[in-house]
Formats: C-alpha cells, sequence, structure tokens
C-alpha cells in the first residue's frame, strides 16, 4: 500500500481527566456557555425580521410555486444575537491571543480595512452595473494591481482568483497557454513539485491533467538541485516551488532552478503563500518567477474569517501577461475600462485563457489589501517581512536547545522543529499542541510540512510584540521540560479547559452526520 | 493448505488452491490508525501485480493498496463498507479486502514468508 | 508603523539572542543579487485618516446601488441585510479565526458550518450541502467535475439557461481537464426540448439554471427524467436563492447536484465579491464532493460537537488525487447567510420571497405599458427580460444618465449575437419602492 498516516496521531476522543466533577444544572460552566443548534431554538411564530405582506398580485410561478415546508426555525432578533454570540465564545481568534500556525499568516487586522470596505461606494456597487458608474472602483483595482506588481517586479496581474489554491490554478492555467501557443500543449505534461509542497500544488496540478513528479529535498531542507536537474526534460511544462518554502527556509538554489527551468523550455510557478517573508526585501520577478499568486488573507493582511474569503491574485511574467484571464482594467481615454470579452481582449492585443469566476474577483478583499498597503508604504512593507522574519529567528534561536530544530541557520518567517525532543516521552506533537490550548494558545502548525517528523512549524508573524514571544517561548519551554521530565499531566487528556475535549475524528468519519435532522414523529411507533 | 506471504508495502496475501485473499497487515493497520473507510473494486475487475486493488482511509491518510499478485476480483469484503473499524480488530482475518482469481502463481512465491517480513517490519523501527 | 509592535530596542536584542549583527543576516540565503537594498517605488506610509480620505474618495466617483432606483441583477442581487448580521460577523471571534483546524477551540465556527450546511440542505431539497464554495460559479465547474468522477464520462452539456461566466467558468476547466462541453444557444425561454435532445449515452451531466439568467422558472422534472434515463446526473444552478423560498426546490425536482450563489443571504454586492458558492448532493455522493464539510460528533466526556470530516477527499491529504484543490472557503459569508437566514426563519424567509416576486410583478405590470417593450417572461422569480425597441446597452446607458439604474443589458455578457441586442434583464427585490418602479418607468419612456 501507498505511504500510510504521516502524523501516526490518534483520531478517537480518547480518555479525559477532568478535575472539574461539579455537575450544574445548565451545562454551562460560568462564562463557559454550552449553546444548542439554532434549530433546536426553534419557537413557531417567532420571527428575526418585521415584513409586511404583499399587497394581492397575481403569481407569475406558472406550475413551480414551492408546496413543502423548508423546515426553518423561528426564532426572534434577541435570541439570534445571543445564539451566535455564545457561538464565537467558543472560538480563539487573533484579537485574542498569539496564532502561531504556520504558512497560515495569522496577523493582525486592522479594523481601518473593514470600514474602508464598507463603504458604500465599495460595498453597495454591482458588478455589472454600467462602467462609468464605477469608475472609483475600477481605480481601486488598478491601484491593487501597481502596488502588487510594482512589491513583485511583475509586469502583469490577473485579479480575479478568489484565494490561493485559485491562483495556483490560474497561473497553471496561463502556462499552459503559453505552451499551447508555443503547440506544446500535448507534449508537455510533467510538472515537478517539491515533496515538502501544500497539497493544493499537486491538487491544481491534477485538475490540468498533469503528471505530478517529486522532488527530494536535501538534508537541509531545500530541494535537491541536482536531482531537480535530473527530472528536467522536454516533457516538464512547469516547476511548482514555494519560497520561501513549507520549512521556512530561503531556497537558496533559486535562481539556478530557474534559469534551468527556463533552459528547458519550461515555466516556473511559485506558490506565493509565504511572500510575508520577503515583501519589501526581494522581488520574486527578480528571481525569474513566471507567475505567482498573493494570498492577500496572509500577506495583506484580510480576516481570515473562520476559513475565509480570502483572494488570490497572480502576478505574472511578460512570457505568460498576454494570457491573463478575463476580466481585467485598462487605461483609456474615457477613465478605466474594464475588459470583459474575448472580442475586447482581441482589440487590447491580448490572448486571455478564459475565465476563472463570474464577475471580477474579490473586492471586498481588494479594499482592505489596499488599505493595508497604503497604511504601511513601501517602508512599512519592507519593515512587515523584517520584523516577522526577526520574530520567527527569535522564536527559533530562544527555543532550539528545548525542542529540537531540523535544520541549521536563520529561517524566513516561520520555525519549523520536529518531534525528536519528545523521544521516549511518550508524548507526541498532538499532545504537546493540545496542551498549549490550556496555555491560552492556539497551537502551531503539526504534522505538516510532512519531509520531517512530527513538524511543529511556529510562524508568529511581525505583530507580535516581544512581551508576547517571551512569554510565549516560556510556555513553550515549560511544556517541554515537562515532557522531558516525564510528567504527562499536563499532555494525556489535555486540553481541559477549553469549550470541548477532545473530539472523536473517528466517530464523525465513520458514520458521518453532516446535518441536522428533526426528530422523528412519535406517533408511528405507537 | 494455505500459505501466507507479504509486500514491502504492507498487504499480505493468502492463497488456498488458485484463491487469493488480499488484506493489509498488521503493522500497515496499526500505522495507519483508526479505518474509516475502505473502497473496493468492483467484482470482475482484472488487476496486475502491483495496481491498485483498494484504498483504505483513516481520519489523516489515504493510502492505495495494490495487488500484490495479478488476477480477476471474485469477491470483496462488504462487510467493510459498515464497519471499516474490522481492519483494525483483525487485520489478517475478517479485515481482508479482496479475494482475486490468481492468473500466475510464480507471483506469490516471490513475496516476503512471515520471517522475512517480519524481520523487514523490525528494520523499520 | 501602528500595527508593528517592535521597537529598535526590542529588534537590537532580539538580534543579540539570535546572535546576528542585523536583520541582514538573516536574509543571508537569499542570492545577492536579488537582494533590493532600497525601497520599492511606492509611496510610504500613511495614518488612519490619511488613508480614510484618499479611500473614500475613491469609493465617492461610483454610483452606489442604494443611491438610486436599482434594477440590476445577473446572478448579484441587492437585498436588505439586519443590521445585526454585519455587527456578528466583525465580532472578533469570528473574523479574525482560521479555519478550524483544532475543533476544542473553533466550536463556534464549526458550529454555524453545520447549521449553514443544514440550512443549504433544507432550502435546496438536497440531503447534504458542504461548507461553501468560493462563489456560485465555481461551484459550478466544480459540480460539473464531480459529474464526472461520479459517471466516469466526460462531456457536459450546458443549457441555455445558464448565466454566460457560469458557462464561461465550466469551458475554461473543462477544456484545461480534457473534457467536453456542449453548450446551448443562450435561451431566453422554452428550453426544455432542447435541452432534452441533447442529453446522449455519453453525457456527463446537463447543467439547467432555475431561475434561468432570462429570468425564467424552469421546471426541472422532465430533464431529470431524461438525463437519469441515460445515465446522466442534473445539475441544478440557483443564482437567486431568495427564489427557494417560493419556488418548488431541485431536490423536489430530481436534481443530483445543486449548486447555487449564496450571496443574496446575508452578503452584500460588493461589486461581484466575496460570495458564497453552495453545494448540495445526495448522500450517495457525498464522498464525490469538493469542499470541506463538518460532521457532528462527541468529545471524550460524551459532549456532542463538531469537527471537519470526510477530509481525505481534500488536497490537504489527498494532494493530486483530492477531489478538489480548494482550500479556503468563504467562512464569514456563510456565517453572513447562516445569521440572516435564522433571523429570517420559515415565515420571514417565504415572506421575503413572496415581497420579492410581488415587486418584480408590479414592475413587469408597469414596464408593459411602455410603448415599445415587450415583457419576455413567462413565468419569473424576481427577474425578468424585456425587448426594447433598440439595443438596450444605449438604453441603459442614457437612464444611467438620469440616475435609474434599470438592469443588464444581455449583450454585455453575450456579444456579438443579434438576437440578444435589445435585450435588457431587470430584477426588482424588497429594496424597491413604488416610486423607483415609477422613476424607472417614467425615465423609459423619456429616453424611448
Amino acid at each position: 500500500m501507498s505511504a500510510m498516516n504521516n502524523q501516526g496521531r490518534p483520531t478517537g476522543a480518547g480518555e479525559a481527566t477532568s478535575s472539574n466533577s461539579i455537575q450544574t444544572y445548565t451545562g454551562n460552566r460560568g462564562l463557559r456557555l454550552e449553546e444548542p443548534l439554532i434549530f433546536e431554538l426553534d419557537n413557531p411564530g417567532a420571527c428575526g425580521v418585521d415584513l409586511d405582506e404583499p399587497d394581492a398580485f397575481t403569481s407569475r410561478l406558472g406550475s413551480l410555486e414551492r408546496k413543502a415546508r423548508i423546515g426553518l426555525p423561528g426564532v426572534s432578533e434577541p435570541d439570534v444575537m445571543r445564539h451566535f454570540v455564545r457561538l464565537s465564545r467558543k472560538n480563539y481568534s487573533i484579537d485574542a491571543g498569539l496564532y502561531p500556525l504556520g504558512s497560515c499568516t495569522m496577523k493582525h487586522n486592522p479594523r481601518l480595512n473593514e470600514k474602508m470596505a464598507r463603504l458604500a461606494g465599495f460595498g453597495d456597487v454591482h458588478p455589472l452595473q454600467p462602467q462609468k458608474t464605477v469608475q472609483g472602483a475600477l481605480e481601486l483595482m488598478d491601484t491593487l494591481a501597481h502596488w502588487l506588481k510594482e512589491l513583485t517586479g511583475m509586469p502583469a496581474v490577473a485579479l480575479s482568483p478568489k484565494a490561493g489554491a485559485h491562483g495556483e490554478l490560474c497561473g497553471m492555467m496561463a502556462i499552459r497557454a503559453a505552451l499551447a501557443a508555443r503547440g506544446e500543449a500535448e507534449t508537455r505534461t510533467r510538472i515537478l513539485v517539491p515533496e515538502s509542497a501544500h497539497g493544493t500544488n499537486p491538487a491544481t496540478a491534477a485538475l490540468l491533467n498533469y503528471k505530478v513528479d517529486e522532488i527530494p529535498a536535501t538534508a537541509e531542507g531545500r530541494v535537491d538541485l541536482a536531482a531537480f536537474k535530473a527530472k528536467l526534460g522536454p516533457d516538464v511544462a512547469a516547476i511548482m516551488l514555494t519560497n520561501p518554502n513549507t520549512c521556512g527556509l530561503f531556497e537558496r538554489d533559486i535562481i539556478d532552478i530557474a534559469d534551468a527551468v527556463h533552459a528547458a523550455g519550461a515555466y516556473f510557478y511559485c506558490d506565493g503563500a509565504n511572500f510575508n517573508a520577503i515583501v519589501g526585501r526581494v522581488r520574486p520577478g527578480d528571481l525569474g518567477i513566471d507567475a505567482m499568486h498573493i494570498n492577500l488573507h496572509k500577506t495583506f493582511s484580510t480576516p481570515h474569517g473562520g476559513g475565509g474569503p480570502g483572494a488570490g491574485p497572480v502576478v505574472l511574467s511578460a512570457a505568460l501577461a498576454p494570457f491573463a484571464p478575463l476580466p481585467y482594467v485598462v487605461h483609456s481615454a474615457d477613465g478605466f475600462k474594464l475588459v470583459e470579452t474575448m472580442g475586447e481582449a482581441k482589440v487590447d492585443g491580448t490572448d486571455p485563457f478564459g475565465r476563472m469566476v463570474a464577475f471580477h474577483g474579490q473586492m471586498g478583499m481588494f479594499v482592505r489589501a489596499v488599505a493595508y498597503m497604503m497604511s504601511h508604504g513601501s517602508d512599512g512593507l519592507r519593515q512587515v517581512a523584517e520584523d516577522a522574519v526577526l520574530n520567527a529567528n527569535y522564536v527559533l534561536a530562544s527555543l532550539k536547545d528545548d525542542l529540537s530544530a531540523p535544520f541549521e541557520g536563520p529561517c524566513m518567517h516561520e520555525a519549523l522543529f520536529d518531534d525528536r525532543f519528545l523521544k521516549g516521552t511518550g508524548v507526541e506533537t498532538l499532545d504537546f499542541a493540545k496542551a498549549m490550548i490550556d496555555e491560552g494558545y492556539h497551537p502551531m502548525t503539526m504534522y505538516f510540512p510532512l519531509v520531517v517528523h512530527g513538524a511543529l512549524l511556529i510562524e508568529p508573524t511581525e505583530t507580535e510584540s516581544k512581551k508576547t514571544l517571551d512569554q510565549f517561548i516560556g510556555t513553550l519551554k515549560h511544556l517541554a521540560k515537562a515532557a522531558k521530565g516525564n510528567d504527562k499531566t499536563l499532555f494525556t487528556g489535555a486540553p481541559h479547559f477549553a469549550p470541548r475535549h477532545r473530539l472523536d475524528e473517528t466517530l464523525a468519519a465513520r458514520n458521518p452526520v453532516l446535518r441536522w435532522q428533526p426528530a422523528a414523529p412519535k406517533q408511528a411507533a405507537e | 493448505m494455505s500459505e501466507i506471504r507479504f509486500t514491502d508495502q504492507h498487504e499480505w496475501v493468502r492463497v488456498e488452491g488458485d484463491t487469493a485473499t488480499i488484506g493489509i497487515t498488521d503493522y500497515a493497520q496499526e500505522q495507519l490508525g483508526d479505518v474509516v473507510y475502505v473502497e473496493l473494486p468492483e467484482v470482475g475487475k482484472t488487476v496486475a501485480a502491483g495496481d491498485e486493488a483498494a484504498v483504505v482511509e483513516s481520519v489523516k491518510a489515504a493510502s492505495e493498496v495494490y495487488a500484490p499478485v495479478s488476477g480477476e476480483v471474485v469477491e470483496v469484503n462488504a462487510d467493510l463498507e459498515g464497519q471499516p473499524g474490522g481492519v483494525n480488530e483483525d487485520a489478517m482475518g475478517r479485515g481482508w479486502f479482496v479475494k482475486l482469481k490468481l492468473s500466475d502463481k510464480s507471483e506469490f512465491t516471490k513475496l516476503m514468508d512471515e520471517d522475512a517480513y517480519k524481520a523487514f517490519v523490525e528494520g523499520l523501527a | 508603523m501602528r500595527y508593528l509592535p517592535l521597537t529598535e530596542n526590542d529588534r537590537r536584542e532580539m538580534l543579540g539572542v539570535i546572535g546576528a549583527k542585523s536583520v541582514d543576516d538573516l536574509f543571508v540565503d537569499v542570492p545577492v543579487r536579488a537582494r533590493r537594498a532600497g525601497l520599492v517605488d511606492l509611496p510610504k506610509r500613511k495614518g488612519e485618516l490619511d488613508v480614510d480620505r484618499a479611500l473614500s474618495a475613491m469609493a465617492a466617483k461610483n454610483v452606489s446601488a442604494g443611491s438610486v432606483p436599482f434594477f440590476v441583477g445577473a446572478g448579484a442581487y441587492r437585498h436588505h441585510v439586519p443590521s445585526t448580521v454585519d455587527h456578528l460577523i466583525q465580532r472578533s471571534e469570528f473574523l479574525t479565526s482560521y479555519t478550524p483546524y483544532q475543533p476544542e477551540i473553533t466550536q463556534g465556527t464549526l458550529q454555524y458550518l453545520f447549521e449553514f450546511q443544514t440550512q443549504v440542505a433544507m432550502l435546496t431539497g438536497m440531503d447534504v450541502a458542504n461548507a461553501s464554495m468560493y462563489d456560485g460559479s465555481t461551484a459550478c465547474g466544480e459540480a460539473v467535475l464531480m459529474a464526472h468522477r461520479v459517471t466516469k464520462r466526460k462531456k457536459a452539456v450546458l443549457s441555455g439557461t445558464l448565466h454566460p461566466h457560469y458557462r464561461a467558468v465550466v469551458e475554461n476547466i473543462s477544456e484545461v481537464g480534457g473534457y467536453d462541453v456542449e453548450a446551448l444557444a443562450p435561451a431566453v425561454s422554452g428550453a426544455t426540448e432542447d435541452i432534452i435532445s441533447s442529453i446522449g449515452d455519453d453525457t456527463s451531466c446537463v447543467v439547467v439554471q432555475g431561475p434561468s439568467f432570462f429570468g425564467d422558472l424552469i421546471d426541472l422534472r422532465a430533464i431529470a427524467d431524461a438525463a437519469h434515463a441515460k445515465g446522466a446526473l442534473l445539475i441544478a444552478v440557483v443564482t437567486e436563492i431568495i427564489s427557494l423560498g417560493l419556488v418548488t426546490p431541485p431536490g423536489d425536482m430530481g436534481a443530483d447536484i445543486v449548486v447555487g450563489e449564496g450571496q443574496s443571504i446575508g452578503n452584500g454586492l460588493n461589486f461581484g465579491g466575496p460570495y458564497v458558492g453552495l453545494f448540495a448532493t445526495k448522500t450517495k455522493y457525498v464522498r464525490q464532493m469538493p469542499g470541506r464539510l463538518c460532521g457532528e460528533t462527541v468529545d471524550a466526556v460524551g459532549e456532542r460537537g463538531f469537527v471537519l470530516t470526510l477530509s481525505t477527499r481534500e488536497q490537504h491529504i489527498r494532494r493530486e488525487k483530492a477531489t478538489s484543490n480548494i482550500c479556503t472557503n468563504s467562512g464569514l459569508c456563510c456565517l453572513a447567510f447562516t445569521i440572516h437566514l435564522s433571523l429570517l426563519g420559515e415565515d420571514g424567509f417565504k415572506r421575503l420571497a413572496r415581497i420579492n416576486h410581488a415587486n418584480a410583478v408590479k414592475l413587469a405590470d408597469a414596464l408593459a405599458t411602455v410603448k415599445g417593450v415587450e415583457v419576455l417572461s413567462k413565468t419569473f422569480f424576481n427577474e425578468f427580460t424585456i425587448r426594447l425597441p433598440r439595443s438596450a446597452a444605449g438604453i441603459v446607458d442614457a437612464l444611467a444618465d438620469k440616475k435609474v439604474i434599470a438592469g443588464l443589458p444581455a449583450s454585455r455578457l453575450i456579444p456579438n449575437d443579434k438576437s440578444v441586442e435589445n435585450l435588457l434583464i431587470v430584477a426588482s427585490t424588497e429594496i424597491n419602492t413604488d416610486d423607483d418602479r415609477a422613476a424607472f418607468v417614467a425615465a423609459l419612456k423619456e429616453v424611448l
């Protein structure tokens, strides 16, 4: 069978060792409040909106009027408010504390950006109203494009992709279109992807029917240049490389890699998830990259929102620029113009590969990102990269004797540890992470990247103070010492102080319950 | 008399007459953790040695199970659809995946015997 | 810089701990010729007031939908979103949390995703729904790929009812994946026979939007039967989700996969995004679904809780064999959807749908009285198509000068097609007043 559980960790709920034996009547524990599902709050007749029934009219529904009940609960506004406020209190958030998820860039989300995105001129404009009525919106898109191009040193950008993985797809489609224009779409069928890559890279390549060929890593956590060159050939379409890579390291040979890729007639796709480490200091265009997506929700601080929405604009080299998808913004004599159709593009002299999405992309995210960029400016953005890298190296240097670091030398924006320091302790990476929850922290990324065993990937970001980091470092030292001292009480059954104990993922997967169902009516049995 | 052999990919195969029963080893199920889903091939499908014969999933991984020998699928373990935990509980017994009608018995004899597999697994630790 | 807590003193001390002379030492792995000494050519930092001024000035150049009589739909609809929604989604714990990978401290997100999945399944009349896609158009593309996996066929039939942008998205993803697409000509009405006759033995799925791009209601039952008879799946697309308060849901008409745009509930127009893609299907296809799924389970002391589940379908585990490359979804937009729909409830949601329909009927009747205007849609929900005596684009342009945003000229999305050149697609939701409709009719009479 193929590669097995790289995580090697239990997925059941395990044993709880909670010391809290007092049972409350409500199940609540002071400020730790239990909350039913919204459907269980149904109070037929209650409603959270006041709408008047329309005057009599002749319906135009034909034979398609809905007959059946939908099943939605009736809940008043105060009860809806309370329901969601209570739910919110079961979540950890960057506003409440350090959120050191490696590769996720959980930085401060300025509220100015929220305010700007809600200006009626941005938030309350329709994507298809006449272009002359949305000149400011097009200007905003053009402004974002300008900043992204300057920061990356790339001549073009496709704004429409909805998230990082969608940006990857866009970039790879541009590469495929460029190959097709050379008549090589059918012959170049292989994509080189380092084994440390994000899962989205091979998944994206597969969507384009490419064969994924893994490049091994060196003992230093970087692409093995010799092995990579040996894999190049006339059937290679592109390399997909993350830089800085998922081990938090800059790929030293990146220019050689780019040169070799181009010499072989292939293109260089860069996963820009970790752009935060180099923004303002290194331009991907100077490294020989042909396409790179930028997660606006990482580097440019649009809020993660519990898993989205994101935005994944893709910067493109001169070789790929003509194939950028529809739509895109151009300047014309009358102001800004959105090129939306193949016919207009032809007049404009471009050859778009198609369309990624309805409308024009994540405008709400564009506004936030521009507000963030303007606030920082060229000087502030450079400082962002420097402080992000400084903070990560401070964590690495402070913890390398307590935890175990697999690679030598400075890191970029995130510090990678493995689980050698836990060997023989009976404590696993998972237990260590869960104990952090009891200490009031969101754990770091665990078990990724796969190239080291029991990975712990810490990305503090630039918006953490030294004082916060010192306390975090102190906590991890404390936990590491406890684990090595064979004191498992902090780890077994952790977390104890969270809204839930460990959850039974095995049960969830073996017996999927993916929606609420009303209780079956009783009368049948009696 | 049945005979059992192993692959370096942690599949086992037991042959009785010209029928080969295939599963994953106890070591493999332990590495996988709780098995939550098993995807089995259609009866009648022909597989060559090394082809993907099934997929076994834990919460955090999906692994292909390769056919150690070539043949036609004559039966699959339908019990695993409702009770995938059977793989964890009895990997070498009722946690079997597929039965094949053997097409080339010499493939079988090339595989590791029990002692060789045991030594192989010890070498992985 | 106000967002950066480190002081020069902190930086010095930290470099000391690291054992580096300057921050440049930390960038030693960057090839020398790629190191930039100076700043990139962009403006320097700005205080909050200056940023606010600059962006407010830009925003002021746009005509916001709420400032004029407004009738554009075509896949994005202006509805009233209760104040509670925006307040709640801006709570720190929702706004600034990540994907719920640590379920013990993300039950808030997981529970609302479970509620969202349930609501979507209920509205569409399907068994299960996922925790959202990017938007309706990408959900549509994913549905087609899923149908190919289920049927092991590779040809999709796209009906002429489908939003042209959705069609373009499906064509794009199909082309690079090596799949076939048969796209039927845009159908203002009466598409059923054409759709049925185009379903063949090699058809994986047929994609039908209802209400259609032109506003027509589509009875899916005969199409579903025809598709199933050939072993194909029916993918139903809903771009105006409010319609499901009044119109028979696709699940009750035999759809196998329902995808939709959920923007209308809880989410503003935002010039096209972020929106929220809805994706629902039958239980038997759940392992072929793309995107995150939240499931119910228990914790170590037996209390109910929620986790992300069936993740082996997804890219972070399955890599090149994943059902999709999607990672980020539309979490916060789902939350807005769930809160708004919770406020509406069964009664409020259905009444909202009736108000929308009533307003559209009133507008259609009023426009029908204008000389030279013909209402083409026989059945519709809150959007319909009219034929104007000359190019709709020019008329919309003239109406915009009179501060009426009248609708979408079909030619904007279907260029170079004489048959649609005079067609205008008009939407009317609960936001429109009698005054708005009167202003539209009066302005139209003036420009015609």
